[in-house]
């Protein structure tokens, strides 16, 4: 876009240069500024002050129990925390529920928005219901299905006929807080399909059928490609949420049975150990490791474009 | 003046009637506000740390679990205890309690209530209670193997309360895991001691759910009639005779098992202390209404209506007492003769990097355990390393 001397507000993407501006585009452009302020400062109090309150921690030795001790070190808790194995071990653990929980979400997710497209009768009823697990309080959720897989008390293991507590090692715990995660978290997955799946137009579905093409054809072919910019957006976000996954960990075992996440990681540092310098380090890696998951998405895959999440 | 108390929630009434009478007998000098903070201990400290290290000044009392001590007090969130007002609150306090309130020479808390674990065995299937761990781990084998309920309910789960059984075994073993000036004293008592979990969860004796057990779900399972052993403390008595009459009426107490045959246990002490806020803008007032809150007639009331057991070593003596608490002599013996849970500022860590080697008890290497927790400890004191 050239720019001209008059340029509406927030129309104009070009970098801003130094040009004779009318009295009248600058009185615009002041407004367009004071009317975005609000907002802006409420952004910067919220989200920037405490992102640089703790990257500023993170280069600090800053431990409440020891406050005489404060003093800045540069990127040593940066080396403590990647040299740790304990650090590693948590990043894989946090990899595992992530790829494997979202993965089922997707599947089942797919198959619900699928069911809930079709529906002829009590659609919003249906739909209604089908969030139910996604609107039940995280930390509810998981203390249900903790008392359900409970060798002494729960259906679960009476169900399976287990004689030994499935939350007593790592690969019943995996499952029992996958299962949850899972439970909890494929409405909003399919919630957000189902979006997806409205755009796919009817006539294209019509004329493939037509031309002879199975169900299955028609689903990879056409509704697939078509819902790509939904499938990507439904994964992100469920990809960013799982991997800091804290409240069903908490709850289950706190991190026992080799089941400790990142998130985990970071509240015994923080509010257990107080060591607000080590803590925020854990905290500033976890935001690069979404990061790197959001820029991978959005740049590998193109998430950001096409009609939903339109960004760029 | 308004004198705040956050202390744990005291379901029987007893620190409300203790504060109110207080308060009463001030003359209105103060009136204590009792703060109900969380049942649970970790969260209790999360949320009274915050507050203290932002130097709220809205806390005066606060009630702190026996190992915080020396946390609080090294990071100036709590005053020392001096002169008459430590005289008064000292007097007469058994030696264990007592211990866990001094750090560094000093007083630093009032006693408020003590703990310690008992062994709780059913009569029916135990004729004579064992006198070791290793004879109860094979006693509970035996039962096992005459198809009775055999399981040895302890708190295996990766919380505080496994470090409480190891420390416990480790004092029995008679050895120590720091010094009191923080030297890492980890040795063969550790890796006896450690040997020990592992052999009972390798054992049948073992409850299946072992790795998830704290003092709650073990009392659930005694209740349920699976268990012949419970180590715990005694709230499982009153729990018991309420829900479940059939196991209660079986019930015997012993004192905790020994590690080394002949040689009296030492057991990890629990329970409260009362320290005053360095932030409280009334401290004086602060002390005195401690002072008040500690006394024998308060302390007596929270042990028969609440089953706190006191500090003091005379209440034991009572008769009022002894009928409340069957097992009375055995807590003051245990509470005279007692074990202590590492005493460092960094205990949080220690305690942290304790469960970190010992969860899963299953997975335990008795023969690697001591190079392993030397090392762990070793970061966790420095508090500089991810645990």
């Amino acid at each position: 876009m050239t720019s001209s001397t008059v340029t509406a507000p927030g129309t104009t993407s070009a970098k801003p240069r130094r040009v004779h501006l009318s009295d009248r585009a600058r009185a615009e452009r002041n407004l367009g500024f004071m009317l975005v302020a609000p907002a802006l400062i409420v952004m910067i109090a919220v989200t920037a002050y405490p992102l640089i309150s703790t990257i500023v921690l993170s280069l600090q030795r800053a431990d409440l129990r020891f406050p005489d001790a404060n003093k800045f070190i540069g990127l040593s808790n940066y080396g403590a925390v990647l040299s740790a194995p304990v650090w590693w071990q948590v990043v894989w653990h946090t990899v595992i529920i992530t790829v494997v929980s979202v993965s089922i979400e997707f599947v089942l997710g797919m198959a619900l928005a699928l069911a809930m497209h079709r529906v002829i009768f009590a659609r919003g009823t249906l739909r209604a219901i089908a969030l139910v697990p996604y609107a039940i309080v995280a930390v509810v959720a998981a203390y249900s299905w903790n008392y359900a897989w409970s060798l002494t008390s729960g259906w679960i293991p009476h169900l399976l006929g287990l004689t030994s507590d499935p939350l007593s090692h790592p690969f019943g715990s995996y499952v029992a807080i996958i299962i949850t995660e899972v439970w909890k978290n494929t409405p909003f997955m399919a919630l957000l399909l189902l979006a997806g799946l409205a755009l796919v137009p009817d006539e294209l579905l019509e004329a493939a059928k037509v031309d002879g093409a199975t169900a299955w054809q028609r689903f990879i072919r056409i509704t697939v490609p078509l819902m790509k910019p939904a499938i990507l957006v439904a994964l992100l976000f469920r990809t960013l949420d799982a991997f800091r996954i804290f409240d069903t960990i908490y709850i289950f075992n706190q991190g026992a049975n080799g089941t400790e996440s990142i998130s985990m990681l970071n509240y015994t540092t923080l509010l257990d150990r107080l060591n607000l310098g080590l803590g925020s380090a854990v905290s500033v890696l976890l935001f690069v490791f979404v990061g790197i998951i959001a820029f991978v998405f959005i740049k590998g895959f193109g998430a950001g474009s096409g009609p939903i999440g339109e960004s760029s | 003046m308004t004198l705040n108390w956050y202390v744990f929630p005291e379901p029987s009434g007893s620190f409300a009637t203790a504060a109110a009478n207080c308060s009463k007998a001030s003359n209105g000098a103060y009136q204590i506000k009792i703060n109900f903070l969380s049942n649970s201990s970790d969260q209790q400290r999360i949320s009274l740390v915050r507050r203290l290290a932002a130097g709220d000044s809205s806390i005066d009392i606060l009630a702190m679990d026996v190992d915080w001590t020396a946390e609080f007090a090294d990071a100036k969130w709590i005053r020392p205890w001096t002169g008459a007002n430590a005289a008064a609150v000292s007097q007469g306090v058994l030696p264990g309690p007592l211990k866990t309130a001094t750090w560094d020479g000093k007083l630093y808390a009032a006693p408020l209530n003590s703990n310690t674990e008992l062994l709780w065995y059913r009569k029916d299937l135990v004729p004579n209670p064992p006198k070791t761990w290793n004879e109860m781990i094979d006693d509970a084998i035996k039962l096992a193997k005459e198809g009775k309920p055999h399981y040895i309910e302890e708190q295996g789960a990766k919380y505080e309360g496994l470090t409480v059984w190891f420390n416990s075994l480790v004092n029995s073993a008679g050895g120590q895991i720091l010094s009191p000036t923080n030297k890492i004293l980890v040795d063969h008592t550790s890796a006896r001691a450690a040997a020990i979990m592992r052999r009972l969860a390798d054992s049948p004796a073992a409850d299946p759910g072992l790795n998830v057990a704290m003092e709650g779900t073990s009392e659930t399972a005694w209740e349920h009639g699976d268990v012949a052993f419970q180590i715990n403390y005694p709230f499982v008595w009153s729990a018991a005779k309420a829900d479940s009459p059939s196991v209660f009426k079986q019930m015997g107490y012993a004192p905790f098992p020994s590690v080394i045959p002949g040689t009296a246990p030492r057991v990890s002490i629990g329970g409260y202390n009362l320290g005053v806020s360095t932030h409280s803008p009334h401290p004086q007032l602060a002390f005195q209404a401690v002072r008040c809150l500690v006394q024998p007639v308060n302390q007596r009331r929270a042990a028969i209506k609440g089953g706190l057991a006191p500090v003091l070593g005379s209440i034991y003596d009572e008769p009022s007492f002894a009928k409340a608490y069957p097992f009375h002599a055995l807590i003051k013996a245990q509470l005279e003769h007692y074990g202590l849970r590492p005493q460092t500022p960094a205990y949080a860590d220690v305690s942290l990097a304790i469960q970190d080697t010992l969860s899963p008890t299953s997975s335990i290497d008795p023969s690697t355990v001591v190079s392993t927790l030397r090392n762990e400890i070793k970061n966790a004191l420095s508090s500089k390393a991810l645990l």
